[in-house]
Order: structure tokens, then sequence, then C-alpha cells
């Protein structure tokens, strides 16, 4: 592995004969040392052997084992030669994050947060099995949901107009086509719009600890430290977990079909202009509108719950969306490879987009600045608000990181930690908490996480995004 | 020489092995059989207590797979499928046949338990899918060990 330049590593092709691209990691040596406790790097060479693949397999600075590819992973193949791989997209299809700016200061919510947060906790299921009684969709609905995607919930007054334009894909994947999706999806994703789920999931009510960037902050909403937001962090639920199940069998049939040599069973893959890859991205497509719906049907309990207890309309407060942003997804796009546009296959499994200024898939209020970019930490530190730039078109398809990356297996956090001493700490920090589960909560303490500001710094430091504010939590609903 | 037989069967039905950001189970039994079985009981394990689930209802299972870790890919898959959509878990497990039919294997099971209920099963994490990553299945001279990843 050879250093090239400030946090940047590079595998040689020659590491391994199939390879078709070298491999790029970015990452400080202490971030590096941790891909090199697992088989992060291993799933980067492999990524590499993948046909079609342009330019190199990289690995960003929150990098992780995986399933096939790793976490933190960007590859992109030629959208003819190339292929297309659920592997490279991961089972939480349009796992996401997004971001609501209020107009509110800590100091006028701190009175009413344990109210506040108990509502939302009431209002918002979590956890193990979440799902909602209220709002049990039939199979037709379900169908204008997964293909139309937010502009659906909006028109059931479910969203504001404005919180389309600030979505990735203005909240919709046009490619979607609820005929690929199995009856079994259509079943596990029928009672699970609104549901956040369990694992890393959360939703966070937080305070801007520190703004960066002032412009750039202001255009996206964000104006004074103190000032309160919303972050809400989950996926697609069982309803895409069982569209990268399907499809994982569709290609692994593919494999052998195409004869395609793979040096891991999980990067089943098929070649772009197939039918298998076909449906599989017009499935996919599926999750992921139902993701972005998943997390407007929560925004929506989110400002009921603010309408509850402080008993004035909503938007009386802001709770405006800054924005919504994937970290797992395929998309098709175009990217300059050898100063040739090139149009490929793009995937991005645990990395965020990461537009520059004046790039047309930027809403047009931020077009002149940047698409911004989401990161969460673990429960309790801080998340990020960050960017993006024209170094990320160069260097990383137009990606970063996506967040903290665990370090401790899930049993150690419960030989280290319980629940309830995890809730006391983060309590004692000001810090209300309300979990579904009080394992989970062991699980997730913030130890058993990488430190997202150090993953944050290497992307900026790169120029990959730029930090833009951060922001600490007040209060966390835990599935 | 004192020549020591070590105990080859374990005493646990399963255990769960180290793994950064999953769940990594391995099963054992003396049958491939009894090995699914107790890989079924570790992964309802991982989501609940299931010492506090009551085999009250009994449903059948089958499924299918082109080799044998197809078969247990598709076994787990059917059981997390089963748990979401009729938001039941289940605490026993009896695979009544587990064959190879032409070029297919095919597995029959009985499952039993009862509705969830987060106030009486304390919740632990929900699972997203089972996975082919580290999957194994050993077959050792006395006894099966499986292994498999739960993606959470």
């Amino acid at each position: 592995m050879e250093e090239l330049e400030n946090h940047s590593w590079r595998i040689p092709q020659s590491y391994k004969p199939g390879m078709q691209v070298p491999g790029i990691v970015f990452a400080d040596k202490i971030l590096l040392e941790k891909m090199r406790s697992d088989r992060t790097l291993q799933q980067c060479v492999n990524v590499a052997h993948l046909p079609g693949i342009y330019k190199y397999s990289i690995t960003l600075p929150d990098g992780h084992e995986g399933y096939g590819f790793p976490i933190g992973g960007v590859a992109a193949m030629d959208y003819d030669e190339g292929v297309i791989s659920p592997g490279g997209v991961g089972y939480d299809i349009n796992c996401g994050v997004r971001l609501l700016a209020t107009s509110l200061a800590e100091g006028k919510v701190r009175p009413k947060l344990v109210e506040l947060t108990n509502t939302i906790f009431h209002k918002v299921p979590c956890g193990l099995g979440s799902r909602r009684k209220d709002f049990r969709i039939n199979l037709q609905d379900l169908d204008r949901l997964m293909e139309e995607g937010v502009s659906w919930l909006v028109e059931k007054d479910m969203g504001w107009k404005e919180d389309i334009e600030h979505c990735e894909e203005r909240g919709q994947m046009k490619t979607a086509n609820a005929a690929k999706v199995s009856a079994t999806a259509k079943n596990r994703g029928a009672t699970q719009v609104g549901t956040l789920g369990s694992g890393n999931h959360f939703l966070e009510i937080q305070r801007v600890d520190k703004i960066f960037n002032p412009s750039v902050a202001e255009a996206f909403g964000i104006n004074e430290e103190g000032q309160v937001t919303v972050m809400i962090h989950c996926g697609s639920r069982g309803f895409g977990h069982q569209i990268c199940s399907d499809y994982l069998r569709v290609m692994e049939r593919a494999v052998h079909k195409y004869r395609i040599n793979l040096p891991d069973r999980e990067l089943a893959c098929a070649p772009g202009k197939t039918r298998e890859a076909e449906d599989y991205f017009q499935a996919m497509s599926c999750a992921v509108n139902y993701a972005f719906v998943n997390r407007q049907a929560i925004t929506h309990h989110v400002r009921q719950s603010f309408e509850e207890v402080f008993k004035q309309p909503a938007d009386t407060f802001g709770l405006n969306l800054v924005y919504d942003v994937a970290h797992n997804i395929a998309k098709v796009e175009e990217h300059e490879v050898n100063s040739h546009r090139k149009k490929v296959w793009i995937h991005r499994k645990g990395a965020t987009r990461a537009f520059p200024p004046h790039n047309p898939d930027v809403p047009a209020d931020y077009r002149s600045f940047g698409q911004p970019v989401i990161i969460p930490g673990s429960m309790g530190t801080g998340s990020w608000l960050l960017v993006g730039t024209s170094k990320a078109m160069q260097r990383s398809f137009g990606s970063t990181a996506h967040g903290a990356g665990r370090m401790m297996s899930r049993s150690e956090a419960k030989r280290r930690f319980w629940g309830g001493e995890v809730k006391e700490v983060l309590q004692k920090r000001g810090i209300v908490v309300r979990a579904a589960s009080a394992v989970v909560l062991a699980e997730e303490a913030d130890p058993a996480y990488k430190d997202v500001d150090r993953v944050v710094q290497v992307s900026d430091e790169i120029g990959i995004a730029t930090r833009v504010a951060k922001l600490a939590p007040i209060a966390v609903v835990k599935g | 020489m004192l020549r020591r037989r070590m105990c080859l069967i374990p005493k646990r039905r399963f255990q769960f092995l180290e793994h950064t950001a999953d769940i990594y189970i391995a099963a054992y039994g003396k049958t491939l059989e009894e090995a699914f079985e107790n890989a079924a009981l570790a992964t309802f394990q991982s989501m609940t207590d299931t010492d506090r689930i009551a085999p009250q209802i009994e449903e059948e299972l089958e499924v299918d797979g082109f080799d044998e870790k197809a078969l247990l890919y598709n076994w787990i898959e059917a059981l997390i499928i089963k748990f979401e959509t009729t938001y039941r878990v289940y605490s026993e497990f009896e695979v009544t046949s587990l064959s190879r039919v032409g070029k297919n294997y095919h597995l029959c099971a009985r499952i039993r338990g009862e509705k969830f209920d987060s106030a009486k099963h304390p919740p632990k994490v929900g699972i997203k899918a089972v996975t082919y990553h580290q999957m194994e299945i050993i077959r050792g001279s006395e006894y099966v060990t499986v292994k498999f990843i739960l993606d959470i």
C-alpha cells in the first residue's frame, strides 16, 4: 500500500491478479489501522475485480467490513459494459438521514424537552418489530407510494411542498417499478411506513453546537449556535431488506448465466444491459422511494409532536427540511473518466453523495453553495452538516463518508456497559433518552463507535466535503 | 500415556461469536436438522428472551434451497418474514424433514410461539436479514455446526 498524499492511500492493481483497477483508501493513520483490523481493505480489493469498474475502488474514512462491498465504499461501473450489484447497496436500501431546522433556540425547547421527547417516542414507533396500527397501507396505495415517493405523501397532507425540493432525487427515483417487487416485500412493508426500526437508527433533537461555514450554513437554514434541529436516521425497513434478499438470489443465478468470476459470493451482480440488472434497479428504486417516504412520514409525526407540545402550528417553529440524503444507494450518473464523460452505475454503500456548487441535481436554492451532506455520529455524540465540493467529483465520484462506523462488537459493548448506565451518563450530560430496548442502548454506547469528528476531519482535509456545522444531541429516541 | 477423551458435544445449543457490527451465530446439533433448529432459536434469542415465549401457536413451514447454505439462508429468512408479517415470536422449532429432492434441498418444520408483546418479551434488536457472509456448515465427527451472520 502506498501513500499518495495527505490521507490518501493506494492499493496497486498488481496487488492481486484479477483486479481491474487499483484501490484507493481515504483515511488518516488511526482510521487506516482500524481498517486493517478487519476485512475492509480485502473487500476494497475484491470490489476492484468487478467487470467494468472505472478508476478505482474507493474506501472512505469511515470504511469498515460489510457484506461483499465494504461499508464506506464507492464504485462506478460502465453503464453498458459494467455490472450492478445489490451488495454494493446493502440490505437497508436508502438507509439515510434527514435534517430539520427549527427557528427555536435551545432555551425555548428545554422546559418542554421531556414532554416533547415522550410525545415523539409515542408517535414514532421504534425498536424490534416496530409497526403502525394507525397507518396500514393497502397494496394499491403501497404501489403508488413506492413509485411516486415523497410527493404521494405530500398529496396526503403529510408533508409540505418544499420538502420535496430538499430531498435527494426530489424524493422519487422515477425508475421505480412496483411490478418488480415481490409480494413478500410488500407484506413486510405495508405496516412499517413511518417507523424508525432498531439497531443504529435513531431520532435526535439537537442543538447547533458550532458553525464552521456561516454563509453556507445560513443558506441551509442554520443561522446560529444553540438553534434547535431534528435529525432522523432510518431506512427502507423490512421492505428494502426483502428486495435486497430477493435480488441477491436473482444475481446468484445471473453470475452463473453470464459467467462472471467473483472473488466473493456476496458480490453477486449482473451486467448492466441485462434483464436481471434492469429488474433489480427498478425494484431498488422502489425501496429508495419507500425510505424517503418513511422519513417523510416520521417528519410529519415530529411536526405534529411539536404542535401538540407547544400548542401552535408546526410552521411557526420553522421545522423546515434542510435536506434528506441517502447513504445506501445505486444510481445512474455521468462522471468524468480520463477526460471523457461516462455513464456509470454508481454504488454508494455507506457513502453520501456530495455534489458541488452549480450541479443541476442540487436544489435550486442551494445550487450556488453545493449539496448538503449529513453525517450522523454515534448515539449521544455529535453529528455533522457538510457541503459537497468539486474535489469530490474529481476524487470520489461525488461522494464522501456517512458516519462513525463501529469498532467494538455488540457482545463486547454489552460486557462493558449496560443500558441503564448508558442512559444515566447521557442524562448527566443533559441529554433526554427514550429507548425501546435497554440492550440496544448498551450495544450502541458511544465508545463502541469510531470518532465521527475524525472521519469528518479527514473528509474536510481531503476536500471531498467540507464542514458547515456541528450538531449536538439534546434528546435521543432510540430503537 | 493417559488418553483423555475430549468432550465434543458443546453444552450450549448455540453461541454468539464476536463480530464488530452484527450478530455472528454458531449453532450446534447432533444432526443437521438439530443444528438448523438451534440456529432458529438463536435468531429469536437475538430479538428477545426465548424463555419467555410460550409455544402456544403451532405453524408449519417449508423452505427450499439449491444447496445446504441456501437452505439455511432461506430457513432463517422465512422466520424473519414470519415475525414481521404475523408479529409472532417463536421458541420451539422442530425440523420434521430435511432432504434432497432432485437438485434441490427441502425442509419441513413445525414452529411454535405466540404473539409478540414487548411487555412480556423484552425487546432486543431487530434483524434486517440473514447473510451468506462467513456462513459455514461444518460436519464434525460427532456433531454439526452451522455459522452465519445476521445483519441488524
